[in-house]
């Protein structure tokens, strides 16, 4: 069965008998992942990095995005470059290395020299090219088609007509103001990241992400060790909304029983962390009121940015971006995002909070590894049992954390984008 | 301290991956000390890297690695249920350093995992400190350096390394 007769097929949703489903299909089929590519990864913006991984002029870091090879630099002025990592010469990644500060990118294939902005210096033999070559468009490392950022996070777009990134983000940028509003001089990307691989479809991280549902019995061990903590923890049970944010965007903004850094205390933390914690809650209701402090201290927020950016202010706060390489295994990366002038004792327990849950090496993270995994293998059994359900919490006005709506949300773009569906 | 032999090491190293491959993990946890620590940095990260600023895979107190030796031994750790077959290689043994009461010791690891059909290799460094205990050791730090490239082919570190 090709592609085109599957048109309409992913997804069968009936509001009336509250039925949503997605066919299995979509997961397992390598036609599916090419037209993903095609029409999301190719049009989409999607997440590059953060200005504080580049913090002087002439930092850089190579990163794969939407399957292409990046390089991104601050020049010597301090404006950033996000260029496509291949020699205009004869194709050659120019640069090699993960991260590092230079003055200029040589390519070692014939030795062309590229500034940080990646326009041509130098190359060897130039006696033997017109007079006008250096200048010639062509002779230069290419830009991405576009590239823009909000708050400190750079996205970049290979569609050149898409619509700004701000207009794309829509009401996410509200959620990441509360984010980045935790902290006075701007958050950072923690030193260290977290390179994993799940051996399943990546659309099955997407639901993962905000999937309130799963905790209770995914995360039983996780939730027994919070327990044993010494004095346990806050007095506070799990209690919150799912929001559609549109273009496929969603969010879980909801109450929990851990400790939060920015801020709320927990027992463990013992009386250092406590004046700790009150002095930055105290900070943030001068800054911005009781309600918004409140807001930014004591709730969580799974949000999710379609296709594939994960920033999740929960124990602590992580920034993941995940791609597909086959039908059934994706490349996943994680950074720990932390405020600025944050202290000693609050980056040594945000980071301690951060391995509990999240990462491959986490009390949580892993057994989601292995539900994706499981996942994938059950659909070996497509041509059988072919749909998924994601239809939980269909039909209420307020939404709860733990119902599906932020999945529907996210299939219906996907939909609308790789078939053409409205919905 | 002069007389403890690059052998009396290994013993205990290869004894430690023996209790590790057998799943008798809470018998492992007893040969660490009340204050040990042990760590998987990043792997972008340099070797001395600390966890209080930098974010790595796994880094430990006492109480956390107890609590991660209980929660592998539940059938509600999924990642680990049934429990994957390993096998711990541990080679290239050396003392580099004898402080008044402790082994600095270095070691190299390869460790395969199998479970449900895959197979997922782990390899890299340890470093111990190492305390003498009557005629054997505890240990105060394990630090395990992955020479992988971050976890992009075995997609989580639920083992003990």
């Amino acid at each position: 069965m090709g592609v085109a007769t599957k048109l309409n097929a992913a997804l069968d949703v009936d509001e009336s008998r509250r039925v949503f489903r997605v066919s299995r299909q979509t997961f397992v089929d390598p036609a599916i992942l090419e037209r993903e590519r095609r029409e999301i990864l190719d049009k989409c913006w999607l997440y590059l990095g953060h200005d504080s991984e580049l913090p002087l002029p002439g930092d850089f870091l190579t990163r794969q995005v939407g399957g292409r090879s990046l390089l991104f630099a601050r020049g010597g002025d301090g404006a950033l470059s996000a260029l496509l990592n291949t020699c205009p010469h004869r194709g050659a990644q120019v640069c090699r290395e993960k991260h590092g500060n230079a003055k200029a990118f040589q390519c070692f294939y014939h030795g062309w020299v590229f500034g940080l902005d990646g326009k041509l210096r130098s190359f060897p033999g130039k006696e033997s090219y017109p007079d006008d070559f250096k200048d010639r468009p062509g002779s230069s490392m290419c830009a991405v088609p576009r590239h823009e950022s909000y708050r400190g996070l750079h996205f970049v777009c290979f569609d050149a007509d898409a619509e700004s990134l701000a207009d794309y983000l829509g009401a996410v940028k509200e959620y990441l103001d509360v984010i980045c509003d935790q902290s006075t001089e701007g958050m950072r990307i923690v030193s260290g990241s977290q390179e994993y691989s799940i051996r399943a479809n990546w659309k099955l991280l997407t639901e993962n992400s905000v999937d309130g549902y799963h905790a209770v019995t995914t995360h039983a061990t996780y939730l027994d060790y919070l327990k044993n903590t010494s004095g346990g923890l806050a007095q506070v049970g799990f209690n919150g909304q799912a929001r559609d944010l549109g273009h496929g965007h969603a969010v879980l903004e909801y109450r929990a029983p851990w400790g939060r850094p920015v801020a709320q205390w927990i027992p463990a933390w013992g009386e250092a962390g406590k004046m700790e914690v009150e002095r930055l809650r105290a900070s943030l209701v001068a800054r911005y009121g009781e309600q918004r402090a409140t807001r930014i201290a004591d709730y969580n927020r799974n949000l999710f940015i379609f296709p594939n950016l994960v920033v999740n202010d929960i124990m602590a706060v992580t920034v993941r971006t995940y791609y597909p390489v086959e039908p059934d295994f994706m490349a996943i990366s994680a950074w720990a995002l932390a405020p600025a002038e944050e202290s000693a004792w609050a980056r040594k327990y945000r980071l301690f909070n951060f391995l509990e849950f999240l990462g491959p090496g986490g009390f949580a993270t892993p057994d989601d590894v292995e539900a994706l995994e499981q996942c994938q293998k059950g659909f070996r059994n497509t041509a059988e049992a072919k749909w998924n359900d994601i239809s939980k919490g269909m039909g209420k006005e307020i939404p709860s954390y733990d119902d599906e709506l932020q999945m529907r949300a996210f299939w219906t773009e996907w939909n609308r984008r790789v078939f053409g569906v409205k919905a | 301290m002069d007389k403890i032999s690059r052998v009396d090491v290994e013993d205990f190293l290869f004894m430690e991956a023996e209790l590790l491959d057998d799943w008798r993990l809470p018998e492992w946890l007893e040969l660490f000390t009340e204050d040990a620590t042990y760590s998987i940095p990043a792997t972008d990260l340099p070797a001395d890297a600390s966890p209080d600023t930098s974010l790595f895979y796994v880094a430990d107190d006492r109480f956390r690695l107890s609590e991660r030796v209980k929660r592998l031994m539940k059938r509600t750790a999924h990642v680990e249920f049934p429990h994957s077959r390993t096998r711990h290689f541990i080679t290239n043994v050396r003392i580099f350093e004898r402080r008044e009461d402790e082994l600095l010791v270095s070691s190299a690891f390869l460790v395969y995992r199998v479970k449900d059909g895959a197979t997922d290799t782990f390899f890299g460094g340890h470093r111990y400190r190492l305390a003498p205990h009557g005629d054997s050791f505890r240990i105060r730090e394990k630090r395990c350096l992955l020479d992988t490239d971050g976890l992009r082919s075995q997609g989580r570190v639920s083992i003990i390394l």
